[in-house]
């Protein structure tokens, strides 16, 4: 019989090295995937992972993808970090694009420089408020913020869906349950010049920065990473369980809500029902396949984004079933918890008789 | 020597990174009380969880009755006549003493008159039991009692103690005693686990020594001192800590008032602590575990607050309503029973696990920004005054062994040269020569001026380095009297709860009575 046993001192180059090998057997899974498909499975391997890297458009769009799962990716990360399960980042971030996008829409005659930070803004508080539900239920009844934050996801998108085809509507849009297109001032400047490359990615980059800061020389990140790994040990050294999980939902809740705002400001320049494609639950991945560390969660985004944008490539070029890229993010997220198991413990055989 | 009823020869046994047990061979007689001594890590328990059927040796042969055995599992060991008793209890709280009992055992020895059967043998051997109390109501020698027969109903022939008097007053380590005395006379053996000498001196007929996982001595227990006792168990001659009494100055904590409601279902209640430590004196807080020491350290430490702020004083200033790090601020530090988990964060390196605890009086932090640079240093320093075996402070405390993580905790605590240091079981499952050093570092303490107070549940410990013990039973506080007023008779029967009345007048150390 198998038994895991734990290792004393768990190898800090193999956690390292984990995504790395969880993202070559994801790669393998895709081969053989492919081979039973009945699909050139090295043309699908090339397009998925490899094509995107070699075009100056493909590469663009990396950052217009990996924007949202960065940000969002580096919030979870802090909260997962303090075993705070915010699993609703989706609905942050659709609070977020509502709230940003709202300031553009009432201010859509006006225009300024002082207009996009106050949609960042804005987006920001609106993913806090929608963070503060789970994170009052949790401190005040104990609630599982799990389910309580999930939960609001369905809320936010049917929220949007409702103003888009009520008040936000756009007035001249025909009917169709969209808003207004935003103007010049309320759209994210563009990076480089043809492609969809924005300043958002800049952000992204800066929350990355921060993170780092804040997680690995600040005292709340010290805190948070204490609360996670031995709750005891917090409540020894002073540290106030209710205030890290307001913190961490927060904080996560607002760089969801930027990414939102960004989202909509950004690629979408309006407010559609279609807006959430579920970056706040790629986040998830996103947080772990990085370590649930601020440059790790760099590379991981930007990785996620690249099986987005190549296996939309792939979808088109060889015609396969639209369920490749979620395939490929899940069997990425698989890999990565498997080898973390065995990083963290051995495998011993023992002979069965001996299991008491 | 009777006949032998186990055999063992040869038993090795391995790990990752240790060899547990080492060609090690002894017997035990019918009908006699075999202890087998040595310090943590020494390998008794994989010994025992070898012969129980919970482990597998890699080499080496047991014979019982003269025949091959090699259990599988605990339930053919127990099929074979061998019975254990944990030193943590399987019972459940929510059900009765029957119905616990009942779910211990074979099913079809549990079947018939059960009930009948637990008052017969309970009443035979002197351990009364009431088959229709709830296990949450009991007291931990009552528990242990439920365990013991359980044990007993199965007709063993063998029974495997572990640590059992880790938990029970002196009074109660008598009937304990009695009964397995009536039960050798009966023809049942005895394999007693203990580090505790004396007991294994007044009790044991034999004595097998372990040291590294190798057999290093047997012998008489009668015949031999516990001192030459340890030194066997050691290796090592020891030199017994200094007792040279110290004047106490100034009060430093004085605690008055303090009731406090538990946090758990079957947790004890604090009522009404009254206690004064002075500056320069050690006082000990003796007790059976579950008495409400737990809560008491966390009154102490604040992770509960107390109802009123004066209710704990430091120097006068009430603190009773502050959080840790306003008490360690104030000049109270703690050492936390529990060293992994609690004490230290497992998986964080030195450096970050001195940050946990010393942020506030070492200035580890500017603006709420780590200093790790200077966090690094203290830990460096707290490895090298307290002789902490470490490969680095960058290492985690995970990685370090028990006697060098306390060593390590107390360190930590003492180097902020706190005016009141609580401590918690400090050298509770520590080797000997790291238990001896944390015990001197306590005394140097108190010799210099800082008021120590120490919970714990090893008397001998208590006696060998407080100037005044007080004992805590069922969550009140007995009055703190002069160690060399006190017999061990006296603490026992406080222990089992019959107090005097808490100190009226804090400090005063009235005469005990006998």
């Amino acid at each position: 019989m198998l038994r895991l046993e734990p290792r004393r001192e768990p190898s800090k180059a193999m956690q390292v090295l984990t995504p790395v090998f969880a993202v070559a057997l994801t790669i393998i899974a895709g081969l053989v995937l492919f081979t039973i498909l009945g699909k050139d499975p090295f043309r699908a391997i090339w397009l998925i992972f490899f094509e995107p890297l070699t075009q100056t458009y493909a590469l663009a769009e990396l950052t217009v993808k990996g924007t949202p799962l960065i940000l969002i990716g580096a919030g979870l990360a802090m909260g997962f970090r303090a075993g705070v399960w915010n699993i609703g980042a989706e609905g942050q971030f659709v609070a977020g694009a509502l709230a940003g996008g709202s300031v553009a829409l009432a201010l859509h005659e006006t225009a300024g420089l002082w207009i996009m930070p106050l949609m960042c803004l804005a987006g920001m508080l609106g993913g806090m408020a929608w963070a503060a539900v789970p994170a009052f239920l949790r401190t005040r009844f104990n609630a599982n913020e799990i389910l309580t934050s999930l939960m609001l996801v369905y809320v936010a998108i049917l929220l949007l869906s409702a103003l888009v085809h009520g008040p936000l509507r756009d007035p001249e849009g025909l009917n169709f349950p969209e808003s207004r297109l935003f103007s010049e001032s309320m759209t994210l400047p563009i990076l480089i010049e043809g492609t969809r490359a924005h300043v958002g990615f800049i952000l992204a980059l800066l929350a990355i920065a921060v993170a780092w800061l804040f997680m690995e020389r600040h005292l709340l990140g010290f805190q948070i990473k204490v609360q996670g790994q031995a709750p005891l040990a917090a409540r020894f050294a002073g540290y106030s369980e209710k205030r890290i999980v307001w913190l961490c939902l927060l904080t996560s809740g607002a760089l969801a809500g930027l990414a939102g705002t960004i989202e909509a400001a950004g690629p979408v320049g309006q407010l559609v029902p279609a807006l959430p494609i579920g970056y706040g639950f790629t986040a998830i991945i996103v947080a772990f396949l990085g370590r649930l560390h601020p440059f790790g969660i760099l590379l991981g985004g930007l990785l996620m984004a690249l099986t987005y944008i190549g296996g939309e490539a792939a979808q088109i070029a060889m015609s396969l079933p639209s369920a490749t890229t979620r395939v490929f993010q899940g069997m990425l997220l698989f890999f990565l918890l498997a080898m973390d198991v065995l990083v963290g413990s051995r495998i011993r055989w023992a002979p069965r008789q001996a299991a008491g | 020597m009777p006949e032998p009823l186990l055999e063992l020869d040869g038993i090795a046994r391995a790990f990752p990174g240790v060899l547990a047990n080492d060609d090690i061979s002894f017997s035990v007689g019918k009908g006699e009380i075999h202890a087998l001594l040595g310090e943590n890590g020494a390998g008794k328990s994989t010994l025992v969880k070898i012969i129980y059927g919970v482990l597998r040796p890699d080499a080496g042969a047991m014979t019982l009755r003269g025949k091959p055995f090699a259990p599988h599992r605990p339930s053919e060991a127990r099929a074979e006549g061998i019975g254990m008793i944990f030193q943590h209890f399987s019972l459940f709280e929510a059900l009765t003493v029957a119905e616990n009992i009942a779910l211990g055992m074979a099913p079809e020895l549990a079947k018939g008159d059960l009930r009948g059967r637990i008052v017969e043998v309970s009443t035979r051997y002197g351990l009364r039991l009431d088959p229709d109390l709830m296990v949450g109501d009991l007291s931990v020698g009552q528990r242990q009692r439920v365990e013991i027969v359980r044990c007993l109903l199965q007709d063993p022939q063998l029974i495997i103690m572990d640590e059992p008097t880790s938990v029970l007053t002196p009074q109660e380590v008598e009937v304990l005693f009695e009964t397995l005395r009536r039960l050798a006379g009966e023809g049942c053996s005895i394999l007693y686990i203990s580090h505790k000498l004396e007991e294994i001196r007044a009790l044991c007929d034999h004595a097998t020594i372990l040291r590294g996982g190798k057999v290093v001595a047997t012998c008489t227990p009668a015949e031999e001192t516990a001192r030459s006792l340890a030194e066997m168990m050691l290796g090592e001659s020891l030199s017994p800590p200094a007792t040279d009494r110290r004047t106490p100055g100034e009060v430093r904590l004085r605690l008055d008032g303090l009731s406090m409601a538990s946090e758990t279902q079957f947790g004890t209640d604090l009522e009404d602590i009254a206690l004064e430590v002075r500056s320069g004196e050690i006082v000990g807080i003796a007790g059976v575990a579950g008495n409400g020491q737990t809560l008491l350290m966390s009154a102490l430490i604040g992770e509960v607050r107390a109802a009123r702020p004066d209710a704990i004083r430091l120097d006068g200033r009430p603190i009773g309503r502050l959080p840790p790090h306003g008490r360690r601020k104030a000049g109270i530090c703690f050492v936390p029973e529990e060293r992994l988990g609690h004490a230290a964060v497992p998986d964080m390196s030195l450096t970050e696990n001195v940050i946990l605890s010393a942020r506030m009086r070492k200035n580890l932090s500017r603006n709420s920004f780590l200093n790790l640079q200077r966090a690094a240093r203290y830990a460096g320093d707290v490895v090298a005054r307290f002789g902490v075996k470490t490969a680095g402070v960058d290492h985690a405390a995970r990685s370090l062994s028990g006697g060098n993580l306390q060593k390590f905790v107390v360190g930590r605590e003492i180097m902020q040269e706190p005016s009141v240091l609580v401590a918690s079981q400090p050298t509770w499952g520590v080797d000997a020569g790291a238990a001896a050093f944390i015990q001197e570092a306590l005394i140097q303490l108190a010799k210099d001026g800082t008021a120590v107070l120490v919970i714990s549940q090893d008397l001998d410990e208590l006696f060998a380095i407080s100037d005044r013990i007080a004992v805590i039973a069922n969550g009140r506080l007995s009055a703190a009297d002069p160690v060399d007023t006190l017999t061990i008779e006296q603490i026992g029967l406080r222990m089992g709860g019959q107090a005097r009345g808490r100190a009226n007048a804090p400090g005063a150390a009235e005469p005990a009575h006998a």
